[in-house]
């Protein structure tokens, strides 16, 4: 009795001392992401959410003001509630649309036989071009008079558009050119794709299924896992948008392109309102993480993992 | 079954069209690249713009490279890319292995929040960065573009946690059984089956790394310490822009992630089938 007792106590320490060298050994490896996220991270936003609550211009020591940053944006800043506007239009346009382009770009390519990996790197050498190169480029073939893409406009015998100095225009234009690095997007699609095992396609074959069928009922249900993934980074990202705008068009014409980004930069590091810009920063995470939380709580309905067993 | 061949033929041959336009549309802008960079000033602001040019001015390379301290700018960006990408790739493949393989309290939750990271705006921390950076003395060199990438970030932790759940866990246990302890698992085993998204995560760390904009534009005034990218944007004045040189330039930076997707896109593209290595 005496001595089963002991066994079990001996048994239950070796148990604990194995948990507890569990427990190091994963804090070992995750040290470098823990440390990465203490020292720039962590610090960093708790700091930058106590100053949101302050008046400060980094010279002096920041001034106390309670709500009144948060207050202020959505009652009296001019701008504020513009480059939301224009930050929402820019993501609820371009996530789709990159979406979609990217799994078509995909499935073509998945499907091409020759010159695959040149037709590969085609696609994906936008995506290599520094934004602000892209960006360069394409204020020049945009030019109002000498670009060649009004050249072409007129050469077909339509109107020359003002692509990036008609207020009306300016946005749909930066959309167009973010649309050229969709190639990031399309090599995790098309690595999906090719992951998708061919016994699906060989039973709709069987049943009769066409390509557009198949494409439906095979092949997005499979790589939804990946359109996911891909919705909720683009969705990150787009929110955060500012390259574009800071290089091409300044934010303008009157406006147009006045991204929630391109506010808080100004305000931060052109007016040194550092309290304010940080208030202005907190509404955008808060607003991202409730967006991709939607996306995350809807997933449940039209994601499906092969592995859940089960299900098929 | 005849029919079913030459049906399958037109099939083929239509997707090799589509492919050629789409392709055609995405080379357009980089053969504008191409063409503005070997042209004379005067031939670039015409009523006609032509694609090929015809008085060819191949020296704008040279005076492109020369207009600003461009050998600077490259050495600064081969630096931070240099020194951060083998960082990244050994962090994320640890982290990510420490979440895939080891349970340990708290991983399931731990693991979202590392997700829940790429959430958070470069907004939100810029500002308290900045400060940081200039209290540890740091503004103006090149380590506010090396460290963020070097503790392994959210993306390639996920993609490389991915592929090691892939990986069989017989392998581990027959290594613990032959007394590896887990750092020898991590490094003989797993780390050499990771090869592949190993590859994924240099890459992109590179590609990304070789075109970052914006940490640059805040954390360096110092044109010394300049990279690439905002050396390109020096071309661009508040009266003109050159666009010969920079198109040059642009040329020039584009060639090295450019040359380095080109042989790597085969593993690239095993490496991120998120099944990983096939049983």
């Amino acid at each position: 009795m005496a001595q089963s007792s002991a066994g079990q106590t001996l048994l239950k320490r070796s148990f604990r001392r194995k948990r507890l060298r569990e427990n190091a050994a994963g804090l070992f490896f995750i040290s470098p992401w823990l440390i990465g996220f203490l020292l720039l991270m962590f610090g960093p936003m708790v700091f930058s959410l106590g100053i949101s609550f302050t008046e400060w211009n980094m010279v002096g020591s920041p001034k106390f003001i309670g709500l009144e940053n948060y207050a202020h944006m959505f009652t009296s800043d001019p701008f504020y509630f513009k480059s939301m506007i224009v930050t929402f239009k820019y993501v609820f346009i371009m996530v789709p649309l990159q979406v979609v382009f990217a799994i078509l770009i995909a499935v073509l390519l998945n499907r091409a036989t020759y010159g695959i990996k040149f037709f590969r790197s085609i696609f994906y050498l936008p995506s290599l071009i520094q934004g602000v190169t892209l960006a360069l480029i394409f204020s020049w073939m945009l030019n109002d008079d000498f670009g060649p893409v009004n050249y072409m406009l007129e050469l077909v015998g339509l109107p020359r558009v003002h692509w990036l100095t008609d207020p009306n225009v300016a946005l749909y234009a930066l959309i167009f050119i973010a649309l050229w690095g969709v190639g990031s997007p399309m090599v995790l699609y098309l690595s999906a794709l090719r992951s998708v095992s061919s016994e699906y396609y060989e039973a709709a074959d069987i049943d009769g299924a066409g390509p557009v069928r198949k494409f439906f009922n095979i092949t997005i249900p499979l790589i939804t896992p990946t359109i996911l993934f891909n919705i909720l980074t683009s969705l990150i990202s787009a929110f955060q948008t500012i390259v574009l705008a800071f290089v091409l068009t300044g934010g303008g014409p009157a406006n147009s392109t006045y991204f929630y980004s391109l506010h808080v930069y100004r305000n931060a590091f052109t007016h040194f309102k550092m309290g304010y810009a940080s208030a202005m920063a907190w509404v955008m995470f808060i607003l991202i993480v409730l967006l991709t939380g939607l996306v995350l709580a809807s997933s449940k309905y039209w994601v499906h993992y092969e592995d859940d067993g089960g299900g098929r | 079954m005849h029919a079913l061949e030459s049906k399958k033929r037109t099939q083929t041959v239509l997707v090799f069209a589509l492919t050629v336009l789409c392709a055609a549309a995405f080379l357009f802008p980089i053969a504008w690249m191409l063409s503005t960079a070997v042209k004379a000033p005067e031939d670039i602001f015409t009523a006609k713009p032509e694609l090929i040019p015809t008085n060819w001015q191949l020296h704008n390379f040279a005076d492109a490279w020369k207009a600003q301290p461009f050998g600077r700018f490259l050495l600064n960006t081969l630096i931070v890319v240099g020194v951060s990408t083998p960082f990244a790739m050994l962090s994320a493949t640890m982290v990510a292995f420490g979440f895939a393989r080891i349970n340990f309290w708290g991983r399931n939750a731990l693991f979202l929040f590392v997700i829940g990271t790429m959430v958070i705006p470069w907004d939100v921390t810029a500002i308290p960065l900045y400060i940081q950076y200039n209290k540890m003395g740091l503004i103006n060199t090149l380590w506010p573009m090396i460290l963020p990438g070097a503790f392994g970030s959210a993306f390639f932790i996920f993609l490389a946690r991915q592929f090691i759940m892939g990986v069989p866990r017989d392998l581990d246990e027959a290594a613990e059984i032959d007394g590896c302890n887990r750092w020898q698992i991590y490094w003989s085993i797993i780390l050499p089956l990771c090869r592949p998204i190993v590859v994924v995560i240099g890459v992109f760390h590179f590609v990304w790394c070789w075109n970052e904009f914006l940490t640059p534009l805040i954390f360096i005034n110092d044109q010394s310490m300049y990279t690439l990218p905002l050396g390109i944007n020096l071309f661009k004045n508040a009266f003109n822009i050159e666009y010969e040189k920079l198109m040059a330039v642009s040329c020039l930076s584009v060639l090295f992630p450019a040359t380095l997707f080109y042989f790597t896109q085969n593993l690239i593209l095993g490496g991120i089938s998120l099944s990983g290595v096939k049983k």
